[in-house]
């Protein structure tokens, strides 16, 4: 545990000033295939929510007794299991929308955000900071794919690229192009 | 990713070998319990709501008040040729054959294979049909999907002599269907399977009410 960073700032962090989704920009593959709706956003976005937080708690209690070089396999096969769990939990719990977005869940084992908060942070910090880490990574993910979602679901009726992967491109690159205005122009103020 | 190896020796001393494939050994182990638990407390439920979606959808093309059996669990497969088994459910009251509910692949959409599952009385009437998959393209093709549809609606009360085979085809093709506007090739593509499954039905009629059981059907 060095230099510790506050609580708070460990969630603002993941859910804005470093969303992952718009500023490293990873995690683009469900982003963009999935968010053509809010539900399917949204429902995505929440599995995800549910792997950060727990391989973040999982990783952050482990790390200690994982031997450096054997780290990333340990972390991949955490990982996996437990996406094939929260899987198994989504096509129990909401079969429905499971049937839309299901292709996508077992796929969050490649995002390479959830490999990224466990090597880079949660092996690093305690419980309680990675369970933070977690939670606000996933919900600024969450909020992204839902919003672009929501977005392209209402622009698809008029502007049909909307709903195509292309459409997802421009509205993403319209979003980043926003937020770092956003950031400029306070940045003068 | 490299600060974490960073503070640590690179390459551990040989005496942490075994130890560290322990870790690892224990790690595979968590993961195991982990699946092995969340499948043996879910398994029973989603097989029940896979049952529930599947007779909703069998639903959408055959209604519930003409039979009296489970037409969901009484299934054979065909072989279409391609490896994929299409399932044939079959509607039944007091054991005499009612109604077959086939799944149907038109290979020919715009983009891809369309799924169609069609709705199909003993005497080879068309009940209903409906597209479960395709990949056509949104906004366009896609439009053969859209619930509610008048157009899909319009295939019902068809049958093998109404209108007779020749007109089982788009208009532009000198059939007796409309298509969806800018739609042709997938309106086409949904007619040719729904003609398939009925030329298919009246072919084959006793074979797919055979009794069922697990082997494919030729």
């Amino acid at each position: 545990m060095r230099n510790e960073i506050s609580a708070s700032r460990v969630l603002t962090d993941g859910l804005f000033r470093n969303t992952p989704g718009l500023t490293a920009l990873i995690g683009m593959c469900p982003l963009l295939a999935v968010s053509t709706t809010f539900a399917a956003g949204v429902s995505l976005g929440l599995a995800s929510l549910a792997v950060l937080c727990s391989i973040n708690v999982l990783v952050s209690a482990l790390a200690p007794w994982i031997a450096p070089r054997f780290r990333l396999p340990a972390f991949l096969l955490l990982i996996a299991a437990l996406v094939t769990a929260v899987d198994l939990l989504f096509a129990a719990g909401w079969f429905e929308l499971y049937g839309r977005v299901g292709l996508f869940v077992p796929l969050i084992v490649t995002n390479c955000l959830i490999l990224a908060r466990a090597d880079s942070f949660a092996a690093h910090h305690g419980l309680w900071r990675a369970l933070l880490d977690g939670l606000g990574t996933g919900l600024g993910f969450t909020v992204l794919l839902g919003g672009l979602g929501a977005l392209r679901a209402l622009l698809a009726p008029g502007l049909q690229v909307a709903s195509l992967p292309a459409g997802a491109f421009f509205l993403l690159a319209a979003l980043i192009a926003l937020r770092q205005l956003w950031i400029r122009q306070r940045g003068a103020a | 990713m490299s600060d974490a190896s960073s503070e640590r020796p690179l390459i551990p001393h040989r005496a942490g070998g075994a130890r560290n494939l322990a870790g690892l050994g224990v790690i595979a182990l968590l993961a195991a319990v982990l699946v092995g638990g969340t499948w043996h407390y879910t398994r029973q439920r989603i097989a029940d709501n896979a049952a529930r979606h599947l007779l909703a959808e069998i639903s959408t093309v055959l209604p519930a008040s003409l039979y009296d059996n489970e037409p969901h669990k009484d299934v054979i497969l065909l072989d279409s040729g391609s490896g994929q088994p299409l399932p044939v459910y079959r509607a039944r009251r007091n054991g005499s054959p009612i109604a077959a509910v086939l799944t149907v692949i038109a290979p020919d959409g715009y983009v891809g294979p369309i799924w169609l599952l069609v709705g199909i009385t003993a005497d080879g009437q068309v009940l209903g049909v409906r597209v479960t998959q395709h990949t056509e393209t949104p906004g366009i093709g896609a439009a053969i999907a859209t619930e509610p549809s008048t157009w899909l609606d319009g295939f019902a009360g068809r049958s093998l002599d109404n209108p007779p085979e020749p007109g089982w085809a788009v208009r532009a093709d000198g059939g007796e269907f409309d298509v969806i506007a800018g739609a042709t090739v997938s309106s086409r593509a949904t007619v040719g399977g729904v003609r398939s499954a009925v030329q298919y039905f009246r072919t084959h009629r006793n074979e797919l009410f055979a009794p069922a059981d697990d082997q494919y059907a030729e």
